[in-house]
């Protein structure tokens, strides 16, 4: 670790377990500052839970559980007195579904910064949210329609949008593109490559193409059954590197079956 | 088949009241004698009693029924307070109406009576609260139907709440909201549409409730103000005399229902038209 000073965010010895069910075991993970983090690995081996649990997400599901610790420029975000929503206004996420609120497209963005005590110019906000989320000309003219009443990739550009104008330090998203097609998938990543001189990204995606494109480091999970018990699969961090080395030079077996296709 | 039920009541009830109709006419309504002995009949009182027993009661329901149900919903109290609550919700709408009836004049109404005594005392100037409470009244014919709308109000609400897609919430929460700004600006406008529908389905249920607001309204046609006197509801008017009823006076109560049929269509298509209209689209 003698990059420790960039690191923004470090998973130390993390498992989280669904009622006393452990989905993932002793995840370390130290997230650079102001780069693009992917994490790739087999549906079901707690991708999700570990990017929830980095903003506390996961404390909306009942019987979620966190072991561990999460550092966030050196403080435990799991401690007693930190505020969980305090947390998620410091980094945002971005969803697997687009979700924009039934409103309309300017208030899904002045909303979070409204409950965020943003005092400023408002409009200015939303062009400027809008701009960097590379969705403004679809939008510029029908700010007060609905959200929902967007295209899928409009939608899920509004909600990056709405994350923005939150101004987040990091920025997490599930897996933003599996609901869009190629071309919508195309230009959330110009996005993604826009947002990452702002802003730290961690991304979670099934893409291996997308993760070579958009990505610096890369984490590999896998997931396995625990051994002596005749429980569920529990998910570990196999290996995290830089992306060209997971994808040209892993170390692991595993997780050159997995980029290059072979994986079961 | 529905239809042909519902014309087939609507005339009749029609047809009973054109005695009554040709000779009150409009004045039916806003005059309050009724007197079988002079064959004197005005249902002010009894329309006057329909709408501020229901009204009055939904407005205390509704904070109290959607608050539970937000309890019940958003995780807010532990998940074994929150279970006991929802099966006591179920309870409550399974007592049948004459046992709360029963307990509404042994029971409620000496226990409230000082409290209400103490608004006379205090508040005597405003009409609401200008007579001595005695026994059966308007007041507290508003609070046990408190108690039987509560439980339509508490499930519609708990429902219409449950459907709110998780993800709507996760957007909330996602950009920083507290539990109250995730309420109030995202869950419950998602939900309000439907908790809409409810509250009107429960003003039809307390204008049309009969049994127990009988029991303890007091079924006086005297006209006052005030709460804490007896007064009387169009429906229990009808069920206390529409047995020893006959001639015009039989008219004069057909007419009244009449009058309480169109009401709850209004309040019915009030109801379609602002579910409509507050439905979000998400
Ligand atoms: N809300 C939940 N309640 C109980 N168990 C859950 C919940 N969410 C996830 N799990 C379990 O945790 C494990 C990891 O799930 P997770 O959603 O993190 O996987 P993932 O890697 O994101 O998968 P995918 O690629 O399919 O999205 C799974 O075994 C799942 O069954
Ligand atoms: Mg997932």
């Amino acid at each position: 670790m003698n990059n420790k000073d960039n690191t923004i965010v470090s998973l130390e010895n993390v498992t989280i377990s669904y009622k006393s069910q452990p989905a993932v075991k002793n995840v370390y993970l130290d997230i650079p500052k102001s780069k693009v983090t992917a994490l790739i690995g087999p549906s079901g081996c707690g991708k999700s839970t570990v990017l929830r649990a980095i903003n506390r997400m996961n404390d909306l599901i009942e019987g979620c559980t966190l072991k561990g610790r999460v550092l966030f420029d050196g403080i435990d975000l799991y401690d007693k007195d930190i505020d969980p929503v305090e947390v998620r206004r410091r980094i945002g996420m971005v969803f697997q579904q687009p979700n924009p609120f039934p409103k309309s497209i300017y208030e899904n963005i002045a909303f979070g910064a409204r409950i965020n005590g943003y005092s400023g110019d408002m409009d200015e906000l939303v062009e400027l949210s809008l701009r960097q989320a590379a969705v403004w000309d679809e939008c510029k003219d029908k700010l007060n329609d609905s959200g929902v009443s967007l295209s899928g990739g409009q939608q899920q550009r509004l909600c990056i949008a709405r994350t923005i104008a939150i101004q987040p330090e990091i920025i997490l998203m599930d897996e933003p593109c599996s609901a869009l097609d190629p071309i919508s998938t195309l230009k959330i990543e110009e996005t993604i490559h826009e947002l990452k001189k702002d802003f730290t990204i961690v991304i979670v995606t099934h893409n291996m193409q997308q993760a070579l494109r958009v990505s610096d480091m890369t984490a590999f999970y896998n997931a396995e059954q625990e051994e002596g018990t005749s429980g569920g699969k529990v998910g570990y961090l196999v290996e995290f590197n830089k992306t060209e080395e997971i994808f040209n030079s892993p170390c692991q077996k595993a997780t050159q079956d997995y980029v290059s296709g072979r994986f079961g | 088949m529905v239809a042909f039920v519902l014309i087939g009541i609507g005339l009749v009830v029609f047809t009973g009241s054109i005695e009554s109709m040709g000779r009150y006419g409009i004045k039916f309504l806003f005059t309050s004698d009724w007197n079988p002995v002079t064959d004197q009949y005005g249902a002010f009182t009894a329309i006057y009693g329909t709408l501020v027993t229901s009204i009055t009661s939904i407005t205390i329901a509704l904070p109290l029924g959607v608050g539970t149900a937000l309890f019940i919903t958003e995780k807010i109290l532990p998940k074994l307070v929150r279970e006991t609550i929802g099966i006591m919700v179920e309870l409550l709408a399974a007592i049948p109406s004459v046992v709360l009836g029963l307990w509404a004049m042994f029971i409620m109404e000496p226990f409230i009576r000082p409290f209400l005594s103490g608004l006379n005392n205090n508040f005597g100037w405003i009409p609401f609260f200008s007579s001595r409470p005695g026994g059966p009244g308007i007041a507290p014919a508003i609070l046990i139907l408190v108690v039987m709308i509560l439980p339509i109000i508490t499930s519609i609400a708990r429902d219409s709440l449950n459907q709110v897609p998780s993800r709507l919430r996760e957007a909330a929460y996602g950009v920083g909201a507290t539990r109250w700004n995730a309420i109030f600006n995202v869950i419950l406008p998602a939900a309000i549409s439907g908790i809409t529908g409810g509250v009107l389905l429960a003003l039809g249920r307390a204008m049309g409730e009969t049994m127990a607001v009988t029991m303890i309204i007091g079924n006086s046609n005297n006209f006052n103000f005030s709460l804490l006197s007896p007064g009387n509801t169009i429906s229990s008017m009808l069920a206390s005399q529409f047995g020893e009823a006959d001639g015009s006076q039989v008219s004069s109560l057909m007419y009244a229902a009449f009058i309480l049929m169109i009401i709850t269509l209004i309040v019915n298509i009030i109801a379609q038209w602002m579910v409509l209209k507050l439905k979000l689209k998400y």
